[in-house]
């Protein structure tokens, strides 16, 4: 195939700088900073026992709590030793503390969880049984009542420690794993004839090597946090400085040197920091740069939003009577370098009372921007200008709590995804009565009878059962006529319905869009349907407005533009659609081996 | 739901039995000379081997461990070697110590992250770099030096705290709330983590499209955060403080050091040291039963809280 | 007549039931089809109908529980992992979702690498043989130095059929590969399908819901109902005058791109509507409804 598509330009200006995982981690001060130091902790730890000025177990009576001075540069403790040469040999166990932690949750969390996600079946479930109990088991206890068996044993003690950590790391990892394992690239590869253990390599150990990284990091942190506390309580190495013993000691003498806590807190929280900010910088690092614009972009600040644009389209002059008029409506996201990028630009459209307005496009058009601009529920960050006069009200200058009196009770929304728009935790009685309660001011009685009134009315075959029931226990399609039911509530004048049929099976997609008919001929309400659909603009639409990347397009009846599409990009979408095209032929004779 | 309890209830019971299968087997099996460690080196290697067998040491280790469970069983922990308290008795007076620490550390903490965790997410700001820093810092700092720096500034240079010492509730509620003021106090800001948790659930949940929709029938963003979306982003929350609650119990050891606390953590601590192998075996049990049920409880809310886990 | 490239017959796939006594569900009943070399079978269904199950079995991904799949004369029913990676060769896949189906962590050039590599290509070769591929479907050469994450749906679903294409198939399973595309890159993607079938020869079965999609693209078409097969033949004649009352309903039930023509299409979906409930009351059933 040599023809140039679309996309191929577009593949082109896609054309993005690729920084790899380490690069951006390295970049961010937040995780090149911890990591210099960190690596100077473990360098002066290494070499310890060369630099330190002092032998750490040589007392000097006169040093005996004394505050820093220029032969012990941070001042003597309890017993007049060097705290600075102390610190620095004790950084040594802690290191070795730390490897071990690392090491041994590591390699039991990894391999155990590779086991229980990759094999699954009664494996899974010991593994994650045995973890289960490990989870609960407040290992600080554990570790104080074994140290009558393992004395003050650093590596031994670490190692069960790490043990009782892993389990963290198992939960992530096989919950990884079993999500890469159902991952359709997984299935491709075995198609492809790779073996189990190449997919397992190339595939789930990729993808699980970086929240491992991030979730060892922090149970190193804690393992050293938790070897101070046990070299604290008198459980550590009696014969060898530690960070824990120090502070033990200082704590012993703390009326005496109150200051003597600061210096080996400041070590263990230096340590443990730096660990929690690389963990940190490396989740940022993790999240994959948002893809480039490729809207253009315009300087917020400027006013541009604001800019007064060309009215796009055929749109004429709205009608006086008009139930909502959307003027020159723009709508912004604020990009990361401060410009905008633009998804609505410049939109005009009327809806007249009682008409079902179509608005068609492709993905990325803006057509679902648009419908939220309208009912207001745009997310957060999103910048927005304009006019929209609903029956000579500006909606975009009302304040939150006018527009909340608006939405439900005048103007309606009907979801796509019937299932994530219900609330799974509250049962769709509830869900349907408490907004009416609200809006209408019902009360509990009044709203419940009504409510099932309106399962009847969508289709529902036992309301009494749907109103009690939770939303995972009924069907999309019952969903969807709930949700249905939740929008035409209050009796609303404009209903906005973005895709309303597109997550449904299409012999339940020809119902819902009967029920939607007869809903709003029975109430003569108006309907905004967005779609990318042809076929359910047809079905229902009066008057039909077509947008691409922001704008519209186009703007006529629906028999006009179905006849005599006036744009390009109109007749290029009516020419893609399939339902009336001439079926395939027979195959030809010469590539037929056989039948 | 009685399923659901039961069934949780049972594995509970296993959990307890199966942790301190392993500690008793590590302890007997381990090759600790426990009677010399009760008579002290000064002791006749034929006292030892005397004393040994009084105690029944002599004998394999799962036979040990066998007796210690019979025992168990009729509710009798056996008694301490040094002091030759038993072992429920010395629990019993410990227990509701470390334990009005811990859970007033844990409601604490609940209460306080969940609010820093929820406002983070909605509002912002700088509640939301607060959030973020103090997951950072407190993830760095050892709680029980926390302690040692609020004793120093509350306790000896300010005097508004005592600086050891417990006093129970019955005797004297100020005095109570006074002694844990700061146990408390170096627990919870060691537990702030949480609101970290709280607030990504939180967000996550106000991305889901049922928000929007319940925005759209007219209901107020308050009304949404506070009913349906809390509801939505507490199981993490639960989890969360089931975890801390387990972690507070572990702090709490070393806490009580600071503070002079005579709670369960002390008891253990001065057991491991001497190898008093009835108080090791009895805190172990306890503590992972005190576990169980609370876990028991945290299950129980979140089930009343999310009619799927009821059914699954 | 000669043998089919593909016959599947009498297939049974039955999931044990999860968990303790809960009943098993069988996902496929008793399910045959035939594929020959260069045809194109249509498998039109619902949601749950079981026919991405159809296609999954043959690949291997899903259990068989009775019946067999013949593939080129060979029994591949229970097809152990090295005689799956044979049969790599000859039967590809293409899946709907161009998201999942990619790792994002990939570059292109070794996403088409990995079925060459499985096979034992050489480097030197495989990598000709990866420029040969994008140019077929239609990619710059350039794409291969660049992550999935970087084109749009309709490209990342040209890679896919490029994976598929790598080791010169004779059967393609497409498991609903438009659904997730725009309308215009659908077109365009499933000329790029049959572009290549008459080129190459490869035999598809092709999955889809949309019936339109399905009569666009196929020679025969089977129609699937709650894991059966309730009508199958030629293209034409299935999607233009279906006998089974499900077919019929399922053509009425999608609308048509003109208003006029809807209208028409609605009224008749009406009158099979009332006369379906007429025949439900005289056998005594109960009329269904979502």
């Amino acid at each position: 195939m040599t023809i140039s598509t679309p996309e191929q330009v577009d593949a082109a200006v896609a054309e993005a700088p690729r920084s790899g995982l380490a690069r951006r981690f390295f970049s961010n001060p937040l995780g090149l900073v911890p990591s210099i130091v960190l690596a100077a902790i473990a360098v002066l730890s290494v070499a310890s026992p060369w630099i330190a000025p002092h032998d750490p177990s040589d007392t000097i009576l006169d040093q005996v709590n004394s505050a820093p001075n220029e032969v012990f540069l941070l001042g003597g403790d309890g017993s007049g030793r060097d705290v600075l040469s102390r610190l620095l040999l004790a950084s040594r166990l802690t290191l070795i503390g730390a490897i071990t932690v690392a090491i041994v949750s590591v390699v039991v969390g990894l391999v155990s969880g590779l086991l229980a996600g990759y094999l699954g079946k009664w494996i899974d479930s010991s593994l994650s049984w045995v973890n289960n109990v490990l989870m609960t088991v407040p290992s600080v206890i554990i570790l104080v009542a074994l140290f009558s068996v393992i004395g003050p044993n650093t590596v031994v003690t670490m190692a069960i420690f790490g043990v009782l950590i892993s389990p963290f790391l198992f939960r992530l990892v096989r919950t990884l794993v079993i999500a890469v394992k159902n991952e359709l690239y997984v299935d491709a590869a075995r198609v492809s004839g790779l073996s189990g253990s190449r997919i397992l390599g190339r595939h789930v150990l990729y993808a699980v090597r970086a929240p491992i990284i991030i979730i060892a990091t922090g149970m190193v942190g804690a393992g050293i946090l938790i070897q101070a506390g046990l070299e604290f309580l008198g459980l550590g190495s009696p014969s060898e400085p530690t960070w824990g013993g120090m502070l033990e000691d200082a704590f012993l003498n703390i009326f005496r040197s109150p200051l003597g806590i600061l210096w080996p807190g400041i070590a263990i929280g230096l340590t443990a920091g730096c660990l929690s900010l690389i963990a940190n910088a490396l989740r940022d690092a993790l999240e994959e740069p948002a893809p480039k614009a490729r809207t253009k972009s315009v300087r917020l600040k400027d006013e541009a939003l604001r800019r007064a644009s060309a009215p796009a389209g055929t749109a004429e002059a709205p009608p006086e009577d008009a139930l909502l008029v959307v003027s020159n409506l723009r709508v912004g996201y604020p990009q990361a370098d401060g410009s905008a990028r633009v998804v609505v630009d410049g939109v005009n459209l009327h809806v007249n009372k009682g008409e079902i307005l179509g608005l068609v496009g492709e993905s990325g058009s803006g057509k679902t921007q648009t419908a939220f601009s309208i009912l207001r529920l745009l997310p957060e960050e999103a910048e927005f200008a304009g006019d929209v006069t609903f029956e000579g009200v500006p909606l975009l200058a009302l304040s939150e709590s006018e527009m909340q009196k608006i939405r439900g009770k005048r103007i309606a929304y009907i979801p796509q995804e019937p299932m994530s728009n219900l609330d799974p935790t509250f049962t769709i009685g509830h869900q349907l009565t408490v907004p009416m309660m609200r809006t209408l001011g019902l009360t509990k009685k009044e709203a419940t009878a009504r409510a099932k009134q309106l399962l009847e009315r969508v289709g529902i075959a036992d309301p009494e059962r749907t109103f009690r029931a939770y939303p995972h226990e009924i069907s999309g399609g019952m969903a969807q006529r709930v949700l249905i039911a939740g929008a035409v509530s209050c009796e609303p004048e404009l209903i906005v319905a973005d895709e309303p049929t597109t997550a449904l099976d299409v012999t339940v997609q020809a119902e819902i869009l009967d029920l939607l008919r007869e809903l709003q001929k029975e109430r003569g309400m108006a309907i905004i349907l967005v779609t990318h659909n042809f076929g359910v603009v047809a079905d229902l639409c009066d008057r039909v407005a077509v947008m691409q990347a922001g704008h519209i397009v186009e703007t006529n009846t629906a028999s006009e533009l179905f006849d005599r599409p006036q744009h390009p990009y109109t007749r290029m979408l009516l020419s893609s659609t399939l339902e009336d095209t001439e079926p395939r032929k027979q195959r030809v004779a010469a590539l037929t081996e056989g039948r | 739901m009685v399923a659901f309890i039961c069934r949780r209830l049972l594995s509970g019971v296993a959990l307890v039995f199966v942790v301190s299968a392993l500690t008793a087997f590590l302890i007997f099996a381990g090759g600790m000379d426990i009677a010399r460690n009760i008579l002290g080196t000064n002791a006749t290697e034929e006292q030892v081997a005397q004393r040994a067998a009084e105690l029944g040491l002599d004998r394999p280790a799962w036979q040990q461990y066998a007796d210690w469970l019979g025992a168990a069983l009729t509710g009798d922990l056996g008694r301490s070697y040094f002091s030759s308290e038993p072992v429920l008795q010395a629990l019993s007076t410990r227990l509701p110590v470390t334990l009005s620490v811990v859970l007033t550390a844990v409601l604490v903490t609940a209460v306080l992250s969940a609010a820093l965790g929820v406002l983070a997410a909605v509002r912002r700001g700088w509640v939301d770099r607060f959030v973020q820093l103090a997951n950072v810092v407190v993830g760095a700092i050892p709680n029980f030096w926390l302690a040692l720096v609020l004793v120093s500034v509350f306790a000896l240079n300010l005097r508004l705290f005592p600086a050891t010492g417990y006093v129970p509730f019955l005797e004297s509620p100020a005095g109570w709330l006074l002694s844990i003021t700061l146990p408390v106090a170096s627990l919870v800001i060691g537990g702030l983590g949480a609101a970290m948790i709280v607030r990504s659930s939180v967000i996550d949940v106000l991305r889901l499209d049922f928000v929007r929709t319940l925005r759209s029938r007219g209901l107020s963003q308050r009304e949404v955060l506070t009913k349906h979306v809390m509801r939505n982003a507490a199981p993490p929350f639960l989890t969360v403080m089931s975890l801390a609650f387990i972690g507070m119990f572990g702090g709490a050891v070393v806490i009580e050091k600071v503070f002079a606390i005579p709670g369960v953590g002390t008891l253990a601590n001065n057991a491991a040291q001497r190898g008093d192998v009835p108080l090791v075996l009895g805190v172990v049990s306890v503590t992972v039963a005190v576990v169980v049920v609370v876990n028991l409880v945290i299950d129980i809310l979140n089930g009343w809280l999310n009619p799927k886990v009821r059914v699954q | 007549m000669t043998q089919p490239l593909l016959g599947v017959e009498r297939l049974g796939v039955t999931y044990p039931g999860r968990g303790f006594r809960r009943p098993a569900s069988a996902v496929l009943k008793e399910v045959s089809i035939e594929i020959a070399h260069g045809e194109t079978l249509g498998l039109v269904g619902e949601s749950g109908s079981g026919k991405t199950t159809l296609g999954r079995a043959i690949l291997g991904l899903a259990p068989v529980t009775s019946g067999r799949i013949i593939f080129d004369g060979e029994d591949i029913s229970h097809a152990g992992r090295s005689e799956r990676r044979r049969l790599a060769k000859d039967l590809q896949v293409v899946f709907q979702d161009p998201y999942t189906s990619l790792n994002p962590a990939m570059t292109i050039e070794s996403i088409l690498a990995e079925p060459l590599q499985a096979a034992g290509a050489p480097t030197q070769e495989a990598r000709a043989r990866i420029r040969e591929l994008l140019d077929q479907v239609g990619l710059p050469a350039d794409a291969a130095r660049r992550l999935p994450r970087e084109f749009s749906g309709g490209q990342r679903q040209r890679v896919a059929i490029a994976r598929a294409l790598a080791l010169s198939p004779r059967l393609i399973v497409c498991d609903e590969p438009v659904s997730a595309l725009d309308l215009s890159t659908q077109a365009r993607v499933l000329d790029l399908f049959i572009e290549i079938q008459e080129r190459t020869g490869v035999a598809y079965l092709f999955v889809s819901h949309d019936l339109a999609v399905i009569r666009h693209i196929s020679h025969r078409v089977a129609v699937m109902y709650r894991g059966e097969i309730v009508e199958q033949g030629d293209a034409e004649l299935v999607t233009s005058e279906p006998e089974h009352p499900y077919t019929q309903r399922l053509l009425l039930a999608a609308p048509v791109a003109h208003p006029v023509r809807q209208e028409k299409r609605r009224a008749e979906r009406f009158r099979l509507r009332e006369l379906h409930r007429e025949q439900n009351l005289q056998s005594g059933a109960l009329p269904a409804r979502v």
